[in-house]
């Protein structure tokens, strides 16, 4: 069914369940849980996210192409996300200190440096 | 010719159906979708700002954190229940559309630009023009003398990149609501022909979507210190 008209009531639900979802976040943020924070704050905004698309914005409902879309570019970002902090993060860094071992370590011949 | 051939379509609610389709269903579905390949652009657009934010809050956590406990967590959660309610109001405004109640459906457009409206309100007002008196806005007017001064800087241009083009993508919203209403008032949507409400109401929820991230992400970030 593509064109189903949802019960008034399920959005008051939905309402409801994200305002409560609101407020946990906003309160978990007071609690030092370390890295896990921020995890958990994803985690929660991610359950918000998925609730307002389901039910707002009818994928419940929808064609199987539609979904297919909304996964093909959550896909894509994921590639984006996780191909530029892998690239980011296994570099290296060079400190100042370092600078001259790396330009003497250098492929580039010392007369065109 | 044409013109007047649309118009004739758009009055005519009973055969609300564009001749390239075979009927409701498939235009429904060819709406839904081009919207929806629209919707995915916009998370590329947006998700290239979080992948930057992602990196540069991991090169510099202690002066993200830092940054982010300036702001006021209490607004920025206010604003959250407004702009979550404004997507309730629009999805009464589509269930309206769906079921023909054109009353219904004005009230429910006008209340969600009234909470819209709200949310940028409390932005500009008490949010960026507070920051800005307080000297947290990077290139224009920057006092911050705590340590890492420079990377707070960095968290402020990505604060107010982020909110500077959510805010937009809801004062677009704001200006096609404006069209919607009017085209509602005319008498243009009933039960069989309300594509455009429902796919306004997918760009709507799409920038709350935005925000559910951009809150925790921003404001969240250094509240526990």
């Amino acid at each position: 069914m593509s064109e189903h008209i949802a019960p008034l009531k399920l959005y008051f639900y939905v309402f409801f369940s994200l305002l409560v979802l609101t407020l946990l976040t906003w309160r978990i943020a007071y609690v030092d849980l370390g890295k896990w924070n921020t995890v958990v704050m994803l985690i929660i905004a991610a359950c918000k996210a998925t609730l307002v698309g389901t039910f707002f914005m009818h994928l419940r409902w929808s064609a199987a192409v539609v979904r297919l879309v909304l996964f093909a570019a959550l896909f894509w970002l994921a590639i984006m996300i996780t191909l530029t902090i892998g690239d980011f993060f296994s570099r290296g860094t060079v400190q100042p200190w370092q600078a001259s071992t790396v330009v003497s370590q250098s492929i580039i011949p010392a007369g065109k440096r | 010719m044409i013109a007047s051939r649309r118009k004739y379509k758009l009055h005519n609610s009973q055969t609300a159906v564009y001749e390239q389709f075979d009927d409701r269903t498939q235009q429904h579905e060819a709406s839904s979708l081009g919207m929806w390949i629209f919707l995915g652009t916009e998370i590329m657009f947006f998700g290239a700002v979080f992948t930057a934010y992602t990196v540069y809050r991991n090169l510099y956590t202690t002066a993200f954190e830092a940054g982010s406990h300036l702001l006021n967590t209490q607004i920025g959660a206010i604003n959250t229940a407004v702009l979550i309610g404004s997507s309730l109001t629009m999805a009464l405004a589509v269930h309206a559309a769906q079921t023909g109640r054109r009353k219904q459906l004005m009230a429910y457009i006008v209340s969600t630009m009234c909470l819209g409206s709200v949310f940028l309100f409390i932005k500009f007002v008490l949010e960026w023009m507070h920051e800005y008196h307080d000297g947290l806005a990077p290139g224009l007017h920057w006092t911050y003398a705590g340590p890492q001064s420079s990377h707070v800087a960095m968290f402020f241009c990505f604060y107010f990149i982020l909110t500077g083009i959510h805010a937009t993508h809801m004062i677009v919203g704001e200006g096609i609501m404006i069209v919607l209403l009017y085209m509602a008032w005319k008498g243009r949507f009933s039960g069989e022909r309300y594509n455009p409400i429902e796919m306004f109401g997918l760009y709507w929820h799409f920038v709350d979507i935005v925000w559910i991230f951009l809150f925790p992400l921003l404001y969240l970030l250094g509240a526990h210190f």
